[in-house]
Order: structure tokens, then C-alpha cells, then sequence
């Protein structure tokens, strides 16, 4: 299966949505910082991988498939959700990436200037989940 | 005055980064490979950087040794969420906002045992 960008899908997102992952986006990583500060590193740390926008995510996901199952005259329910949970698969795995960035951030941040260490572990934490998923789609 | 620019800095940045991430998924096909845009480190690249200016290398470092039992704690939620509504057709916001339950479980079961 082919990965495609499809810019025309922005589109279906409207402002006020963009405004609430924007402003859910940004109070969620306000809490990680006061979790931290309240709780020390060790739980702060926990929340770094907390699936925080992942709801709203998935809520629009399935409104998107419905809305376009329901224009074609279609039930679009059970696809709606079938849809959100096949992104919730492919967030599964990549969670692999997720946790080989966090590993490396661990391990490398004492000897590595920042900003060529978050560029580094980016660009690793994308390549780990790319290959994860081609790996997942093979079996 | 400090402390509040440093949580008025995170909201900003946070919610430029969780926003990028979030609009990569959108455009990108097939579903399953944009899932993988739902779990970037996006909290993280929007936190360490501030947290290492104002609290130093170690205690990012500690940040990031945790974030790894998150990240398994993540894996287990997605695969719920993914089962309940692949085959049970639940309602994604009831499911997706109820498994968070399951992500506190082993986030903090791991987090007791390993500590």
C-alpha cells in the first residue's frame, strides 16, 4: 500500500476545530510541565507519552468518515468509528518510535548539544515508526 | 511572574507542535500510517527543550527515562481503543476518553514496580 499526501483533507477540518486541538494542545502541555514541577521528573516523565490529543483525534476521524459515507447516502457510523480505530492501530505502532525517541533522548542528552539532539531523535523517532509500519503491513 | 511565562511559553508552544503533528495525520493516507502521527513525541519536543534551559540535562534526562514506560502504557491504549472499535463499533469519544483509564493503570503499574 502506497503512503500518499492528500492536502485536500485539511480542508475538512474546520477553524474552530484547528482552535481546539491548538488550545487542547497547548493546556495539555502546560499540565505535563505543573505534573512535573508537583510530582518531580520521574511521573512528569510518564506524561510525556500521555495520549493527550487522542481523543479529539479520533472523535474527528470518525465525524470526517461519516459526513462522507452519509453524502454518498450511506450508514456512515460503523465505518466512522472502523476508521478511528484503524488510526488507533497505527498509532500502536507508532509507539515504537515513541518509545526508541524517548531512549534515545535518555541516553544521549548528557553528551549532545540540544538542539542537534531533539533534530536527531526526531528524525530517528520518524524513521523507527516508518519502518515499524512497513513491517506491521508485511506480516 | 517566572513561573507563569514558563506555563504561558509551554501552552504556546505546545499547542504549535501538537497542532503540526495533528495536521500531518490529516493529510496523510492511508489511516494506519497516519495513526503513527497520533503517537509523535509531540508533548515531549514541545517540553524538553524549556525544561532543559530551566532545570538542566539531568533532570530531562529523567523525564525521557519515563517517558519510555509511557510510551508502552501509550501501546496498550491504542490497542484497546483499537479493538473496541474495529470489532465492537463502540462510540470513539466514550472509548477513546474511558481507555485513558487503561493508560494510568500501566503507566503507574509500570512506574511502581521499576522505581
Amino acid at each position: 500500500m502506497r503512503v500518499r499526501i492528500n492536502f485536500s483533507a485539511a480542508k475538512q477540518t474546520k477553524w474552530h476545530q484547528y482552535a481546539l486541538r491548538f488550545a487542547f494542545g497547548g493546556v495539555v502541555t502546560a499540565l505535563t510541565g505543573l505534573v512535573a514541577k508537583i510530582f518531580g521528573p520521574e511521573i512528569g516523565g510518564l506524561f510525556l507519552a500521555f495520549p493527550a490529543i487522542f481523543p479529539a483525534s479520533a472523535t474527528l476521524i470518525e465525524k470526517h468518515e461519516r459526513k462522507k459515507k452519509e453524502r454518498a447516502g450511506l450508514a456512515g457510523i460503523k465505518r466512522g468509528r472502523t476508521a478511528a480505530g484503524i488510526d488507533a492501530a497505527g498509532a500502536a505502532v507508532g509507539t515504537i518510535g515513541l518509545a526508541i525517541f524517548g531512549l534515545l533522548v535518555w541516553k544521549l542528552l548528557p553528551f549532545c548539544p540540544t538542539p542537534i539532539l531533539l533534530v536527531t531523535t526526531t528524525a530517528a523517532w520518524l524513521a523507527t515508526s516508518v519502518l515499524a509500519w512497513y513491517a506491521w503491513r508485511k506480516l | 511572574m517566572e513561573a507563569l511565562l514558563e506555563i504561558l511559553a509551554r501552552f504556546l508552544i505546545g499547542g504549535v507542535v501538537i497542532s503540526l503533528f495533528a495536521l500531518s495525520g490529516d493529510i496523510l493516507k492511508p489511516k494506519t500510517f497516519a495513526g503513527l502521527f497520533s503517537a509523535a513525541p509531540s508533548v515531549a519536543l514541545a517540553t524538553l527543550a524549556l525544561t532543559i534551559v530551566s532545570k538542566g540535562k539531568s533532570y530531562a534526562a529523567v523525564e525521557a527515562h519515563y517517558m519510555i514506560i509511557g510510551a508502552v502504557a501509550f501501546f496498550v491504549y491504542a490497542l484497546c481503543v483499537s479493538r473496541l472499535l474495529i470489532q465492537h463499533h463502540l462510540s470513539t469519544l466514550a472509548v477513546s476518553l474511558g481507555s485513558l483509564l487503561v493508560w494510568f493503570g500501566v503507566a503507574f503499574g509500570i512506574w511502581s514496580i521499576v522505581r
